[in-house]
């Protein structure tokens, strides 16, 4: 019997190997053709649109109130913390701090990721504990570390301010002033803050004066197994796999150290583990990782050269890499081709009654 | 006398018939992040084997009331297997990729 089991497993091994050389090469990120325009690189552009859930089209009447929500700090109790206190667009929609700042200026644990682009991201938070836009945007309002928001006083506001509830009733028209419509606006706001025309995208497009040589060096060493190899988890089209990693930054180990994705699925290989944050406008966003401990993407590079300080249950994915000074500052000019010139932002005029 | 039944178009799971033996070995595999099957029913008594196909690594977990176990995890090429003991329902899913879930449904 048990030998039996030996060769069935064997057998269940060719088969796999078969499959693998008939159909492994299309989705890996072998077979690339480093041309500008290839059919082959033409996986890393976004949907021109981000998705959205059914019962929230992003229209204008709602982006516009959402975009009126994020930039008010009367939604938090001390009436001087807006969204974009943390997200803020003059720093990439961060904050430019290692770590957030919260209510009454509290240090708080972890660094405040970009908004741009978590429309496309299918989780939230560094810890994943969201699912989605609409279910994150509550949470820094009921956090008493962050806006503390008192709820009935809120409501109260919004609904005896005539521009809000016009607003409201424009975008949302029958659903009322609650927390699931204010929910919904924000989102709709967030769905238009989009990164998606970088010198890299034209370049992906066909622009093959987009990018200069060196950024086109270090988007080979970027996708490249035997050298950077960073596309397995900043994978096309929006640099991330929405997937979970523990780098091996010198805040890990040891048991006060923030224990990451594992707090909310207690599997061994979580503990210390974080979202892989997308790429795009990083070059804005510094400094870096989810305890702002790199101050620079040169920093962050040379982190990943060392494949991690603290190495207990750091991932297996996360190694030494052979790369040469020259190579490290291609790595850096192709994160710095990410960033795509924004239209300026225009900020809202805030209904006073 | 082995024989590798296609569950699905795309050869994504493998049913391994060992000879007359009562106990069946399957395998699902793991390939673009996602699990090559959505759902697979087996009997009491069935090992399941899960393959990595991706360049990357990937982990095989349940937290399910009925079976609880984690593989830990593992680079393309290995794979590593559970033996389903109790009826019920599984639910199966990489703890690196909260994307990547299936169901196994184990039959008395
Ligand atoms: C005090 C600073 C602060 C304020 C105010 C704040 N945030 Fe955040 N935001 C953070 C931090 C820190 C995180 C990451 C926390 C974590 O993952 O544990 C975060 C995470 C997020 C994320 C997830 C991003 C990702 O890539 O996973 C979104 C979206 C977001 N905030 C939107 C908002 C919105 C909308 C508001 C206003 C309702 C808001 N934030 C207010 C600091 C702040
Ligand atoms: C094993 C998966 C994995 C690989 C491989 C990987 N990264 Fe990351 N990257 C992550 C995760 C996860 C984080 C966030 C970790 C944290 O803060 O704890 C991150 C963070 C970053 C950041 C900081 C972004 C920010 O907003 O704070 C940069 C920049 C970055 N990676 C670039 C790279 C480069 C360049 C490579 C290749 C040399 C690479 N990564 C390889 C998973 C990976
Ligand atoms: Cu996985």
């Amino acid at each position: 019997m048990r030998n039996r089991t030996g060769a069935a497993r064997i057998h269940a091994l060719a088969g796999v190997m078969v499959l693998v050389a008939a159909a492994g090469v299309a989705r890996g990120e072998t077979g690339l053709v480093f041309e500008a325009g290839h059919p082959s690189l033409q996986h890393w552009l976004l949907p021109e649109r981000p998705p959205y859930p059914e019962d929230n089209e992003p229209t204008p009447e709602r982006v516009a109130l959402g975009k009126m929500l994020f930039f008010d700090p009367r939604l938090s109790s001390d009436g001087n913390m807006s969204c974009a206190s943390c997200h803020n667009p003059m720093f990439g929609w961060s904050d430019g701090l290692p770590t957030a700042r919260g209510h009454k200026s509290m240090v708080l644990g972890r660094a405040s990721p970009t908004v741009i682009n978590t429309a496309y991201n299918t989780i939230q938070m560094w810890d994943g504990r969201k699912k989605d836009l609409e279910d994150q945007a509550i949470g820094p309002m009921e956090a008493s570390v962050e806006m503390n928001t008192d709820f009935d006083r809120l409501f109260r506001f919004l609904n005896n301010n005539q521009g809000y509830s016009e607003a409201f009733a424009r975008a949302y028209p029958g659903e009322g002033i609650n927390k699931r419509t204010l929910a919904k606006a924000i989102a709709s706001y967030e769905r238009t803050i989009i990164s998606n025309d970088s010198p890299f995208d034209r370049w992906i497009r066909g622009d093959a004066s987009a990018m200069t040589e060196q950024q086109v060096r270090g988007f080979r060493i970027f996708v490249d197994p035997d050298k950077g190899n960073c596309a397995i988890c900043h994978s096309a089209p929006n640099f991330t796999d929405n997937g979970f990693h523990n780098l091996g930054l010198a805040s890990d180990g040891g048991e006060s150290a923030d224990p990451g994705r594992y707090a909310i699925k207690p599997v061994k290989i979580l503990k210390g583990a974080f979202k892989t944050p997308t790429l795009r406008d990083v070059a804005l966003t510094a400094p870096y990782f989810h305890d702002g401990s790199a101050r620079t993407l040169m920093e962050v590079v040379e982190h990943y050269v060392k494949g991690g300080v603290v190495r207990e249950r750091v991932s297996p994915n996360i190694r030494p890499l052979n790369l040469t000074a020259r190579e490290k500052q291609d790595l850096v000019a192709f994160m710095e081709a990410l960033t795509t010139r924004h239209e300026p932002v225009t900020l809202p005029e805030l209904p006073l009654r | 006398m082995h024989a590798i039944v296609k569950l699905s178009g795309a050869a994504v799971a493998a049913l391994l018939l060992a000879g007359t033996a009562m106990a069946a070995e399957y395998e699902v595999g793991q390939k673009n992040k996602a699990f090559t099957v959505k759902e697979l029913t087996v009997k009491v008594g069935d090992t399941v084997h899960f393959t990595n196909q991706d360049d990357f690594f990937h982990n095989v977990f349940s937290l399910s009331d009925l079976k609880t176990f984690d593989l830990g995890s593992y680079p393309k090429g290995e794979f590593k297997s559970v033996t389903f003991d109790k009826a019920g329902k599984v639910e199966v899913e990489c703890a690196i990729h909260p994307s990547m879930m299936m169901t196994i449904n184990v039959e008395e």
